[in-house]
Formats: structure tokens, C-alpha cells, sequence
């Protein structure tokens, strides 16, 4: 008896170390692309993000539903007007042991303000940092910024005392010509570290055994160790899926989604992302610059905006360029971003005859012709496709030109297009001003308009878009950009197709949930 | 002779300053890397600063001054899309090509030598036919075709070989090779047939060619009457006299082999040099482009200039020739 129970207790005791015999976790993610460095302020871009953002930590942060939340700070105030206070978190590690404080807040501050740093945008509106005591900083504004903590949740904190150490003080020169510390080693506060980094072959990450958030309770993740592979070739990427030597693939073709849901062993999970596919005019010449419209610019008429988005069959491109992977939209913002209104979010009804209408009323009974601009990824390509003919059916002859990306954006960049694809992310920030300023103000000196490739100037709305700039109250904020959707509703300068949905492709035995952003968190990835 | 080898150099520096301003002149169409290098949304003022800083603003010639100046002293300036001295990168690629390359070349000359000889010597046999047809598929079939192919076999269906990389690799020196471990000569199976393929049927068809041509010389028909064995005829004399131009042929495609390994590396992710250039192409990434094709432009004029040299071995009359004109 003693002994059977005996051996049932050793049993027990056996079974973690089953478990531990059945080796670490360790997840292989492969995507097509491989960052370009993991100076976490050296580069704004998805594919660096993709990793610093497991790396290095923000003050702020989001939970599942993209709602901000505390993170290494624990709280914050305003002291007074031009002052956000926060109070850090106790006993947060770095990679090497060193205790956050209120110098590193300081420091990565002034590395991300710095002239060569890409990552100002996190700290727009800030002067400064400035430490009160140990564990509490100040942040200075220089201007306010209603949405401070979007911004914050991209302002990544690195180890003063590390990169002084290595002289990384400053964010990576492309410059300067010599290699940059900070771009191939990290040390912030994050739930893995860096433990390889070969660029187009492997970066690996293991986990951080430190990390404050095991205690904190918000580590939902039991990977050991995170090997991500940048493999470009789609056939290649799939193939390295279906035989078992990746786990998760972000950015399986569309076109192949429905042949990974149907393999045994696979399964894919999808998630709206924060962006917007859309079209726009130049409404700023009073001539067509590509095109030939009888020496006027139909695109300046109103009339003519409502008939192109009458001619636009979402449902038809949802179906048939994204394969089921996109959700038609009206609004330039989706939910999930700060000032979505979903009584803003209505599109004009797919309508032929009301487009040819339109089009008669304006004095085009015969339409025009014009040349529609798109670069050649994808689905932007064939999403130009697709509406070119779909326009040349109410009389709008449209011909596609679609150049390779490094062309397109400087020749938009140039207002030199007479109609153009895009897609805007709002991914950033998650914030309505961010995405509304750039694309519907007129553009101007600070960055308004920046994306306002077709120049629409309308004084109505840059008055609601200023409000909302300087409006530091949340309602009021959704209450003017829902007025800024429903002007956009009305003038149409710009006519919203969908937002695309990003399909995860994994074996079964990983779970992770889609975020807006197309970024896998690792701390929230389980695996069995 | 060193005044003949010093003369090709001097022609080969010729031809590398050429193919570097004929890259640099086409990298004014590839586009703006400042587009990639910032994200979609970054203002415009962000865009002009980092153009400035980079000194994409400057006039053509200047750029191509500078970089030439750089290039002399081995220094190829800043990836725009790693941020790090293309030179290093360059030299950290170097060995998954060579390796990749060399491996192919070998394959080749291993199995397609063999094959020739077989093919041309039974000429009826159905195996002959066999290969002969199969070889045409290796002719006609695109590169990245037949990698992908090979991958759903071998990889996805099979499971035998890994799809993509290049294994575990282990440092000698400065040289990074994969040759050394399981994994990495496991990863080196799949790749390595894929760009292999094309020369190992190229010389199959030549070798077949040549022995066809010479079994029908006299002195091969002496060497019969001589009694001599059939081993000793195929192999001592018909072979070793079709490998001439079998060794003009293989030094020529060596270089075409590093060449055209961008497609086979794209294919299986294989982190070499072609995979550098594509990604470079795809950024704009100048620096790296202009330095990848002046290093193939400078392998071609080395490769060239080596079989040079060995038909001046090989062929005893061209050394005669030389030393009867005398007049350097």
C-alpha cells in the first residue's frame, strides 16, 4: 500500500519533469519580412516593430480589446496643464538584471526625440523628460496632444546605463557609416530577449525570466523560446507550414487561406486590421492631368465623386480580390480607433444607373477618361484592376498604372496623379485626429494634409479638424470626428473600399488572436 | 605572361568602372529608397531630411564620384536597408553562394559527366533515351519552378529535406559553413540539384556530343585494332579528349552558377548573396546593388582570366605560338 502510494507520488513528481523532458516551447513564426534593425528608435516601420515591440517596453500599453493600459508606468496625472506625470512600475528588470528607473524614461526620451530618430512621432507634442524622483518622470509638453497615450504606446524604453556602455546613445545613423550597436543587440525591459540575430536568416528570441509581468499576472503566453524566420517567397513560406518546420505563419497569401483552413494539422484565425483601402482624386487642378475630360477636371464636381462611389461594388471586391478577407467600410476609421462612429461608417449602395446619372447631371453623359494610379503590392494592384473596370461600366474609362512602390510614392508625394489607390494605417496611434489630419485637412506647413495627395481643401472641415486638434475632452473628441466622418461622407474626397482582414495561418496546437496591427505579441501565444 | 595577366586586369578594371555606371545610371529608375526606408504615413518634411542625410539630393555625377572614389579603398559605404558597411555584408554572403555554387558545380560535373559518357556509349539503350529526355525537362524548366517542385516533393509531401535555410552553419575563420553539420548538408541537398540542374544537363548533352565525335576518330579506331580494352578506349582516350572544352564550358558556367544563384536563393531563403541583391532591389537599396554587381562583374572577369591562363596550359601550341611572336 505504502509503496503503491509511494509510487504514485513519484509519479506525480515525474509528471513536470515529463514535461520539461518534452523540451522547451519554442514557436518558429516565419513572415516575409526581416527587420531592418532593432534600434527601437531608429526605424518606424512594421517589420522592426514587429520585433523591438517583444524587446523593449512602453509606459502605456494595450490589452486584447486595444484599450490603453497601464504598463510600466502604473499610474499617471496632470499636474498641471503642460505636465503629464507618471509613476513607474516597482522592480522591473532589464535583460541584464538592471532595475528600470526614472533615468532610463529620461534617457529613452531624449534617444527618441533625438534629430535622427524616426520614433518622434511616440512622443509628439513632448519637450522633454524630466525626472522627480526615482521612480517618477515628468513629461514637458512643448504643445498638447489630446491623444498623448496612443502615441505613448509606441515610446519604447531602453537601458540608459547599457547603451552608454556601447555607445548607442544616439538612434542608428545611416549616415555616419558605422555600425550601429543598438541595431543588432537590445536590452529593455520586454517579455523575451534577444538571444541571435542573423538578418535574412533567424532572429531568436528566448524568454525573459525576469519579466515583471509574470508576477503583474498579465503574462498569458508559455513560450520557452520564439525563432522568427523571414522566408519571401510565399510557395516557400506555406511550404515550410505544411511540413512542419514553421508554426505560425502572419502572411500566408490570400488567394491560398482557403486551401490552409481545409489542411489537417493547420488552422487560421483571422482579425480586422487598423486600415483602410481607398481611392482618391485631385480635386485641386481645374484640368485632368491624366486623363481627357474636355478640359475640365470632372473630379472637382461632387456629382461626379458620388458616381464613382455608386460604380465601386465592395461586396464584389470583398469576394472576389480578397477572398472573404476584407470588410467594406465608409468611414476612414474602423472600429478599434478612437472615434469610430458606426452611424459614420455607411457606404453609398453599389448603383449603375444612379452613377450614370450622376454622371449626365455633372455633363458627362459620355463620361471621361482618366488614368488610375496604384503601386504593385498587393491587394492594391488588383483592387485597381478591379474598380478600372468596374468604372469603365458606367462610362468612366479608367486605365490602370501600376508602378513598383519605390516610384509610386515619390510621384504622389509630387501630387502628380489625377486618381490614386492607397491605404492608411492607423495602427500607431489608434487615434481619430491622427488619420483625419493627415488625410482631409488641407495641407499645410505641420504636417496637416500630409497624405492629401488629391489636395481637397474644404474650410468646413479644417475648422472641425482644428477643434479637434486642440479638444483635450474624449467626447467632445468622438463627437467632432464623427462630424469630420459624415462631412467626408457627403463631399467624398476620398471613397473607402474595405478594411482588409489579416488571416493567421498555424498548426493547431497554437493559439494567438489576431491584433490590429498584424504584430504577434509573444507573451500572449500558447502553444501545447 | 605577367604583362598578358596584368594587361586582362587592367581590362577587367575597365569593364568593372563600366558595369558600375551602367548599374548606378539604371538605379535612377529604380526609385526612391526613402519611400521604404520611412513608413507610408511619415510627413514629407521627415522624407527631404532623410534624403538629405543619405545624399540621395546630390547630382548623378557626384554620386557615382564618390562611390567610385569609396570603392577603390575596398569601402562600398551603408546598406540603406541593414544600416550596416556592404562590405561586411557582402563578405558575411559570400560563403552561402560559394558553398551553394560550388556544390551545384560539382554535382554537375559528377553526375553529368558520368551520364555523357553513358549516353554517348549506348546510344540505342532505353536507359540513354530516358535520360535524354528527363534532360530536356532540366533545359526547359524555369529554376524556381523546379525548386518548388522539389520542395512540395521532398519537404511537404516526404518530409526528408528542410524547405528552406541554410541549417545550422559553424564558423572557420571568417567563413561560415554549413558543410560541417547535418542539417546544413541536409539543407544543401534541395538547393543545391535546383541550380545544379541546368549545368549538370549542359554538360551531359556536350560530354555526349564529344564522345560521339571523337569514338569516330581514327585514333580511337586504332586504339581498337590495337587490342587495347574497351575501359581503356572510353575512358583513357575518348574522355579525356572531349574534357577540354567540358572545362572551358564548366569555368563559364561557374560564373554564370554565382550569377544566377539569386533565383535558387530566393526560392529556398537560402541567405546568400542573390538573396541580398533581391532585397535590395525590392528597397532600393543602392549601395548594395552597385557592390553586388561589380563583385559578379569582377568573379566573371577572374573566371575568364583563369580559363585563359588554362588554355594556355592545356594547349601546348598557344605557348609556342606566344614565345615564337616574342615581341613582349
Amino acid at each position: 500500500m505504502l509503496l503503491r502510494r509511494l509510487a504514485a507520488l513519484s509519479l506525480l513528481a515525474c509528471l513536470p519533469a515529463l514535461a520539461l523532458g518534452a523540451g522547451p516551447r519554442v514557436l518558429r513564426y516565419a513572415s516575409q519580412d526581416d527587420p531592418q534593425t532593432l534600434d527601437p528608435h531608429a526605424a518606424n516601420l512594421l517589420s522592426s516593430s514587429r520585433v523591438t515591440a517583444n524587446l523593449y517596453e512602453a509606459l502605456v500599453w494595450r490589452d486584447k480589446d486595444w484599450k490603453i493600459i497601464p504598463w510600466l508606468a502604473t499610474s499617471w496625472s496632470r499636474p498641471d496643464a503642460r505636465t503629464w506625470r507618471f509613476r513607474l512600475r516597482e522592480g522591473v528588470k532589464f535583460h541584464d538584471g538592471a532595475e528600470l528607473t526614472a533615468d532610463d524614461v529620461v534617457f529613452s526620451a531624449q534617444r527618441a526625440l533625438a534629430p535622427l530618430s524616426q520614433m518622434r512621432v511616440a512622443l509628439q507634442g513632448v519637450e522633454k523628460a524630466v525626472k522627480v524622483d526615482r521612480l517618477t518622470v515628468d513629461l514637458k509638453m512643448a504643445e498638447p496632444n489630446p491623444a498623448l497615450l496612443a502615441h505613448l504606446t509606441q515610446f519604447r524604453i531602453m537601458n540608459k546605463a547599457w547603451a552608454e556602455k556601447h555607445g548607442a546613445t544616439r538612434p542608428q545613423d545611416f549616415k555616419a557609416g558605422e555600425d550601429a550597436y543598438a541595431a543588432r543587440h537590445a536590452d529593455g525591459t520586454g517579455a523575451f530577449m534577444l538571444k541571435e540575430r542573423s538578418p535574412d536568416v533567424r532572429t531568436v528570441l528566448v524568454r525573459h525570466r525576469d519579466w515583471w509581468g509574470t508576477k503583474a499576472g498579465v503574462d498569458e503566453g508559455n513560450l520557452d523560446e520564439v525563432v522568427m524566420l523571414p522566408i519571401k517567397s510565399n510557395a516557400t513560406r506555406l511550404a515550410a507550414l505544411l511540413s512542419g518546420e514553421a508554426d505560425l505563419v502572419i502572411d500566408p497569401p490570400t488567394q491560398d487561406v482557403a486551401r490552409l483552413r481545409a489542411s489537417p494539422g493547420l488552422k487560421v484565425t483571422e482579425g480586422g486590421e487598423l486600415r483602410v483601402q481607398y481611392i482618391a482624386f485631385d480635386t485641386f487642378r481645374s484640368d485632368l492631368l491624366y486623363g481627357k475630360a474636355g478640359g475640365r477636371n470632372p473630379f472637382q464636381d461632387e456629382r461626379v465623386r458620388r458616381a464613382v462611389a455608386h460604380a465601386i461594388d465592395a461586396e464584389a471586391i470583398r469576394v472576389k480580390v480578397m477572398r472573404g478577407l476584407s470588410r467594406p467600410v465608409g468611414s476612414l476609421l474602423v472600429p478599434g480607433v478612437q472615434g469610430y462612429a458606426a452611424d459614420a461608417d455607411k457606404r453609398l449602395p453599389y448603383d449603375r444607373e444612379k452613377a450614370k446619372r450622376l454622371l449626365a447631371e455633372a455633363g458627362y453623359p459620355n463620361g471621361f477618361e482618366v488614368t488610375l494610379d496604384a503601386g504593385n503590392i498587393q491587394p492594391a494592384a488588383d483592387i485597381a484592376q478591379a474598380v478600372a473596370a468596374m468604372l469603365s461600366q458606367v462610362g468612366i474609362r479608367t486605365r490602370t498604372n501600376i508602378m513598383p512602390q519605390p516610384t509610386y510614392f515619390p510621384k504622389i508625394e509630387k501630387y502628380d496623379t489625377s486618381f490614386y489607390v492607397l491605404s492608411w494605417g492607423a495602427g500607431v496611434t489608434a487615434d481619430s485626429l491622427y488619420t483625419l489630419q493627415a488625410l482631409l485637412h488641407t495641407p499645410g506647413k505641420d504636417g496637416e494634409g500630409d497624405f492629401n495627395m488629391g489636395r481637397w481643401s474644404d474650410a468646413r472641415m479644417d475648422a472641425i479638424l482644428d477643434r479637434l486638434k486642440r479638444e483635450a475632452d474624449t467626447a467632445k473628441r468622438d463627437a467632432l470626428a464623427r462630424e469630420a466622418q459624415l462631412r467626408m461622407a457627403e463631399a467624398l474626397p476620398i471613397v473607402t473600399i474595405h478594411q482588409p482582414l489579416i488571416p493567421w495561418a498555424m498548426r493547431k496546437n497554437v493559439s494567438a488572436q489576431v491584433t490590429p496591427v498584424n504584430t504577434v505579441y509573444f507573451y500572449r501565444v500558447r502553444m501545447q | 605572361m605577367i604583362a598578358f595577366v596584368i594587361r586582362r586586369l587592367l581590362q577587367g578594371v575597365v569593364v568593372m568602372l563600366v558595369v558600375g555606371f551602367i548599374a548606378f545610371s539604371l538605379f535612377n529608375f529604380v526609385g526612391d529608397p526613402v519611400a521604404l526606408m520611412l513608413p507610408p504615413e511619415a510627413t514629407q518634411a521627415d522624407r527631404q531630411a532623410m534624403r538629405e542625410s543619405l545624399g540621395l539630393d546630390r547630382p548623378f555625377m557626384v554620386q557615382f564620384a564618390t562611390f567610385v572614389g569609396h570603392a577603390v579603398q575596398g569601402n562600398f559605404g551603408i546598406s540603406l536597408r541593414l544600416g550596416r558597411p556592404v562590405s561586411a555584408l557582402l563578405a558575411e554572403r559570400l560563403p552561402a553562394t560559394l558553398e551553394l555554387a560550388i556544390v551545384a558545380a560539382a554535382l554537375a560535373l559528377l553526375v553529368g559527366i558520368p551520364m555523357g559518357v553513358y549516353t554517348g556509349l549506348k546510344r540505342n539503350a532505353w536507359f540513354s533515351r530516358f535520360l535524354l529526355t528527363a534532360s530536356l525537362i532540366g533545359v526547359s524548366l524555369p529554376t524556381f519552378l523546379i525548386g518548388i517542385f522539389l520542395i512540395l516533393i521532398f519537404a511537404v509531401w516526404l518530409g526528408w529535406l528542410p524547405s528552406f535555410g541554410r541549417g545550422d552553419t559553424v564558423m572557420v575563420g571568417p567563413w561560415s559553413t554549413g558543410l560541417l553539420t547535418a542539417s546544413g548538408l541536409k539543407a544543401l541537398i534541395l538547393p543545391s540539384i535546383t541550380l545544379g540542374l541546368f549545368q549538370l544537363t549542359l554538360i551531359m548533352r556536350l560530354v555526349r556530343a564529344e564522345m560521339l565525335e571523337v569514338l569516330r576518330t581514327d585514333y580511337i579506331k586504332f586504339a581498337r585494332a590495337r587490342g587495347l580494352t574497351n575501359r581503356a578506349i572510353h575512358f583513357g582516350h575518348a574522355l579525356r579528349n572531349t574534357l577540354v572544352p567540358v572545362i572551358t564550358i564548366t569555368g563559364l558556367q561557374l560564373g554564370a552558377i554565382i550569377a544566377f544563384a539569386i533565383i535558387t536563393e530566393t526560392v529556398f531563403q537560402w541567405p546568400g548573396m542573390g538573396l541580398l541583391f533581391i532585397q535590395a532591389v525590392q528597397f532600393a537599396d543602392i549601395p548594395v546593388m552597385a557592390a553586388y554587381l561589380c563583385l559578379i562583374g569582377f568573379i566573371f572577369v577572374v573566371i575568364n582570366l583563369a580559363v585563359d591562363l588554362l588554355y594556355y596550359f592545356v594547349d601546348p601550341r598557344l605557348r609556342i605560338d606566344r614565345a615564337q611572336a616574342g615581341g613582349h
